[in-house]
């Protein structure tokens, strides 16, 4: 056996373990069942509640709201990354604000942000956008800093017009820290929008949860609760997966 | 000839360190102005303007019931920094030294940190009850990853000889980790506590914002409810200059350590 797949067995064996002990714990009266519930009844509860179909609206709300979210930081972040790469004078403003940005906590922002632009749709957004766009501009960068002066020398010398230097030359040799900036954007982004319908919202699955908690509905919540988990832990699998086969093809290209 | 130039370079650095510091003042000018705007656009009723926050910060901080609300959040906090840290810092040399242990706990633990772990408060407040210690475990929760994930991850780069001169010297564990492994990680693990420490305080915040009822991020939201606009926009200010000075300091300190590290051994730059 190789290591890296004893390493994923013990992984998945440690992970399966914890679970199976949290089921024994709940089922033999341990752990309360008022606090926590086996989680086989969770994965029966988020079954019950996402395949009921009442929660849709919530589910495809919270889901654009993150993609619009994310989608909009990349946008910014990056043209604002590159903008700052430009000018020194810019940069040496901008260094020390990303350098504390992620220090304040964004999310007491986020009342202000309700009583500026109203219950909706549009403050999960701002708040979104707001924790996750420093993160790609960091990573875009750190990404321009990191393209060698020999490739843009090389794109001179073949007269590459600046949208094929940019195709053909940045772009492949930032990649890989964009593509940090790209997965940190996604977790921000989601983290931003649920947590922001968990303290104050009206819609939204991270409201379903907060809905669930105090109306006493334990199961209904660890439902919610392990279906955002387990998008979560997807999306940002997908996106680590694909990470890696960029990584596999540059080394081997 | 060489005179000539270093006075050239110092002059050229001084006019830059000038030109830096106009930018500054230029952009908490703008940041004022905006403040300001904002304020002004909307009435006031979600953000007060600058000079008028400020104002009423003054008279706040003299009023007993803020220092209790912020007493209440900096015990949690600490509580929550301090248990991070420690906690971190030992499963990160644990696993850092470990490798197999290492590699097997280190997806799990960004995976951990990409979570939207808010949701999971209401669980944390079922086990811990309303009060200061849901509020401490929920900042662990955000602290503890980092400040592991740091350690792991300075332990993991150090020159092997490092280790095998501990061994050679045949140094009990606990004494290569506070003789060798933790002067060698230090600017790192600076790193992990400035990360460690604005997590907590988020984590606390959060906590707090959702169900209490004592500490800043109450007040916060309690300020908003009440529409007592100059309440909340000054809690916010609080919270803002405070993590942006501690964070300052902490790169500060950062980068010295760094720099000390360097001067006894080069190749760790």
């Amino acid at each position: 056996m190789t290591r890296p797949r004893a390493v994923l067995l013990v992984r998945i064996a440690v992970l399966a373990g914890l679970v199976i002990l949290l089921e024994i714990c709940c089922r033999s009266g341990i752990i309360d069942p008022l606090t926590v519930i086996p989680p086989s009844n969770m994965i029966a509860s988020m079954i019950d509640n996402v395949g009921s179909g009442d929660l849709n609206e919530s589910i495809v709300n919270t889901f654009s709201t993150i993609i619009l979210a994310f989608v909009l930081a990349i946008g910014f972040g990056t043209l604002a990354g590159a903008l700052i790469h430009r000018s020194s004078r810019l940069r040496d403003v901008a260094d020390p604000l990303l350098a504390s940005y992620y220090s304040v906590p964004t999310f007491i922002f986020y009342p202000l942000l309700v009583a500026l632009l109203g219950l909706g749709k549009a403050p999960l957004v701002v708040l979104g956008v707001l924790s996750a766009a420093p993160a790609v501009m960091i990573s875009t960068l750190s990404g321009l800093d990191g393209v060698p002066p020999v490739l843009m020398k090389l794109a001179r010398v073949q007269r590459l017009g600046p949208a094929r230097t940019l195709w053909w030359i940045v772009l492949p040799a930032a990649l890989p820290r964009l593509f940090t900036g790209l997965k940190l954007a996604l977790s921000y982004a989601l983290i931003g929008v649920i947590a922001g319908e968990f303290i104050l919202s009206g819609t939204g699955l991270g409201y379903a949860i907060s809905f669930a908690y105090q109306s006493f509905d334990n199961r209904a919540m660890y439902g919610l609760m392990l279906f955002v988990l387990l998008v979560a832990v997807i999306a940002n699998g997908i996106l680590y997966v694909w990470e890696g086969r960029l990584a596999r093809r540059r080394s081997t290209g | 000839m060489s005179d000539l130039s270093l006075e050239n370079a110092q002059s050229m650095r001084t006019s830059r360190r000038r030109i830096r510091a106009f930018d500054a003042a230029v952009l908490a000018l703008l940041v004022l102005a905006l403040w300001q705007a904002i304020g002004s656009w909307t009435k006031g009723v979600a953000v007060s303007p600058p000079l008028q926050t400020l104002v009423y910060l003054f008279g706040l901080l003299r009023t007993g019931m803020f220092w209790d609300h912020a007493a209440a959040t900096l015990e949690a906090f600490l509580l929550a920094f301090v248990l991070s840290a420690l906690i971190g810092l030992a499963l990160g040399l644990i696993f850092g030294v470990r490798r197999f242990a290492g590699d097997v706990a280190e997806p799990i633990l960004a995976g951990f940190y990409t979570i939207p772990k808010v949701t999971l408060y209401p669980v944390v407040l079922l086990i811990f009850g309303l009060g200061m210690s849901a509020k401490v475990a929920f900042g662990i929760m955000h602290g503890l990853v980092p400040m592991t994930m740091f350690t792991l991850g300075a332990v993991r780069s150090l020159p092997p000889v490092l280790i095998r001169t501990a061994k050679v010297l045949r140094l009990s564990p606990g004494r290569t980790m506070r003789w060798v492994l933790v002067p060698a990680c230090l600017p790192d693990i600076v790193n992990g506590l400035r990360l460690s420490f604005s997590l907590s305080l988020l984590g606390v915040l959060i906590g707090e914002m959702f169900s209490s009822q004592r500490g800043l991020g109450f007040l916060l939201v309690n300020g908003m409810a009440q529409h007592n606009v100059p309440l909340s926009t000054a809690v916010v200010t609080v919270i803002v200059a405070v993590a942006i000075a501690a964070n300052t300091l902490m790169l500060r300190v950062g980068g010295r350590t760094r720099r000390r590290l360097a001067s006894i051994d080069p190749a760790a730059e």
